[in-house]
């Protein structure tokens, strides 16, 4: 599904965003108002530019429209792979932009993304997996790695991770993974305006700011250990 | 001199735990969650591979210079620092209580090559959550200080923790990047990342240029007590601000200006003679007292 049909499935009453060299920027009216729209499309691998482009757009939100909600619309394949992106610190770009995503939602901004198409590693972690929910569409492709390169990399059979992939949520693609583990709120069969509508309404009456996920993921059945090992190392007794 | 050099202890070559036992005050050190206490990763005994008790990552508190700091070091010799799930939730655990206890600081010893594989899923999650409880602990006011010198560096999700960090304290035999170079040379070939081009790939990723560049606040000694004098000196002068944006947007600007300067670069040597050093093929060559002194004083 194209990035247009997905803009006007999910704000039929208008919008105003545009699509340029893979970065998605714009407005949109919801029945929560209007949001702020931002994203990127056709796999892309996040640079320095496109996360530049991005978190300035979302400083310029919170300067400009106290508390408005922001809508990020996910699909990269990943960082930038090269040297002259890593000369300069990629890392540190991708920290500058998820550091924005975090002080605006500070300031009271509601943000939610929808993963479009696909969420791969440091691209997902620099905006995406930033908001207070995360949903994506049911074909949505999240992960690190496909199992084949993952085969390759740890020299584990494929058959094997194949197989293990069945019962077990913690290494394979796919967005029902992370939402086992608490980090996909839920998956959409298509991209909707009423789904996004109620989502919106939804995270503007919950408490926000904490991280809920590891609570989610260990309700859910897909994360067992990770909840209880932070609450354990919270209980520990103090040093001396 | 030689006295001098006798006496130093290699950060790099270290284990997690020598470090944190050199890094803070004598005996002060108690670890939460010890080995005898947890148990290995369930998830890479599935694939029949060993656990280890800590898995990889020491967490605990203990007192810098006197003031009690709460601290996680990464052990690079177990799977390469990876995240999975234990290991990151120790480190979220650590930061949630730095919420909650306001010690001086954390120390965040970062040697990690990022996410662990054989947990993908749950590691890059969890390395979202230390991303959202770093910035929770210094929005309570809890400065976060990442030291980097170990022998896997700081990459992926755990380049981008680094530098959400309110500083990061390096050695030159450190490396901070996202993509490491093997990475890069497997999908964009060997013309684009030598990855056994040792030289080229400090001069990339490694202490100096990122002392250089302005991403580290401190480049010190390959010496544990180099690190605790360099972590110790930053939180002397540092008060952690609170988040905002004016900041934010300064950042912003610093980081355009950078990408339009060099944008057409791709070796350090490039980038350093554009900041203004006159001979930029001898960079590699000095010690860190002098290099401190050229870019103290090279143009701002």
């Amino acid at each position: 599904m194209n990035i247009d049909s997905i803009l006007d499935a999910l704000f039929p009453r208008g919008h105003a965003v545009t699509v340029a060299d893979q970065v998605i920027a714009g407005e949109a009216t919801t029945a929560a108002g209007t949001v702020t729209v931002l994203g990127t499309t056709d796999a892309a691998a996040i640079d320095h530019r496109i996360a530049l482009t991005l978190a300035r757009r979302v400083i310029d939100t919170a300067e400009l429209h106290p508390g408005r909600p922001i809508v990020f619309l996910v699909d990269t394949s990943g960082q930038a792979l090269s040297r002259q992106q890593e000369l300069l610190g990629l890392n540190g770009s991708l920290a500058h932009l998820a550091q924005c995503v975090d002080a605006a939602r500070r300031r009271g901004h509601p943000i939610l993304s929808l993963v479009t198409a696909n969420a791969v590693s440091g691209g997902f972690l620099s905006f995406g997996l930033m908001a207070d929910r995360v949903y994506a569409l049911a074909d949505a492709q999240v992960r690190v790695m496909d199992l084949k390169a993952m085969a390759r990399v740890t020299k584990i059979d494929h058959e094997r991770l194949v197989a293990l992939a069945a019962s077990s949520p913690i290494f394979a693609p796919g967005a029902d993974n992370y939402q086992r583990m608490g980090a996909i709120e839920a998956i959409w069969d298509r991209p909707d305006a009423a789904r996004l509508d109620s989502a919106l309404a939804e995270l503007a009456a919950a408490p926000r700011g904490e991280d809920r996920r590891m609570a989610l993921g260990w309700e859910r059945g897909g994360r067992s250990l990770a909840a209880a090992t932070a609450a354990a190392v919270m209980a520990a007794p103090p040093a001396a | 001199m030689n006295a001098l050099l006798s006496r130093r202890r290699s950060y790099f070559e270290a284990t997690a735990r020598a470090r944190v036992a050199g890094l803070l005050d004598p005996g002060s050190f108690a670890e939460f969650l010890p080995p005898a206490e947890s148990a290995p990763s369930p998830h890479l005994a599935n694939l029949d591979l060993p656990g280890a008790f800590d898995d990889g990552v020491v967490v605990g508190g203990g007192r810098l210079a006197g003031a009690p700091v709460l601290v996680a070091a990464q052990e690079g010799q177990f799977m390469g620092g990876a995240v999975g799930e234990i290991h990151g939730a120790k480190i979220v655990g650590l930061l949630r209580r730095a919420v909650r206890e306001k010690p001086a600081a954390v120390l965040l010893l970062v040697d990690s090559g990022g996410v662990r594989l054989h947990e993908a899923n749950a590691g890059l999650i969890a390395i979202s959550e230390i991303m959202r409880a770093v910035l929770d602990a210094r929005a309570a006011g809890v400065p976060v200080l990442a030291l980097v010198g170990g022998s896997c560096g700081a990459f992926g999700g755990m380049g981008i923790v680094t530098r959400l960090c309110s500083g990061v304290v390096m050695s030159e035999e450190g490396r901070l990047s996202l993509s490491g170079p093997e990475v890069i040379e497997t999908v964009a070939g060997v013309e684009e990342f030598d990855s056994r081009d040792r030289a080229l790939v400090w001069r990339v990723t490694g202490g100096k240029h990122r002392y250089l560049t302005g991403d580290c606040a401190d480049l010190v000694e390959d010496d544990i007590a180099a690190f605790r004098q360099g972590a110790t000196d930053f939180l002397a002068k540092w008060r952690e601000p609170a988040p905002d944006l004016t900041r934010l947007r300064a950042d912003q600007v610093r980081l355009e200006t950078r990408l339009t300067r060099f944008a057409r670069h791709r070796d350090g040597l490039d980038v350093w003679a554009e900041l203004g050093i006159p001979r930029p093929e001898e960079v590699p060559l000095l010690d860190r007292d002098t290099l401190v002194a050229l870019k103290e004083g090279l143009p701002a």
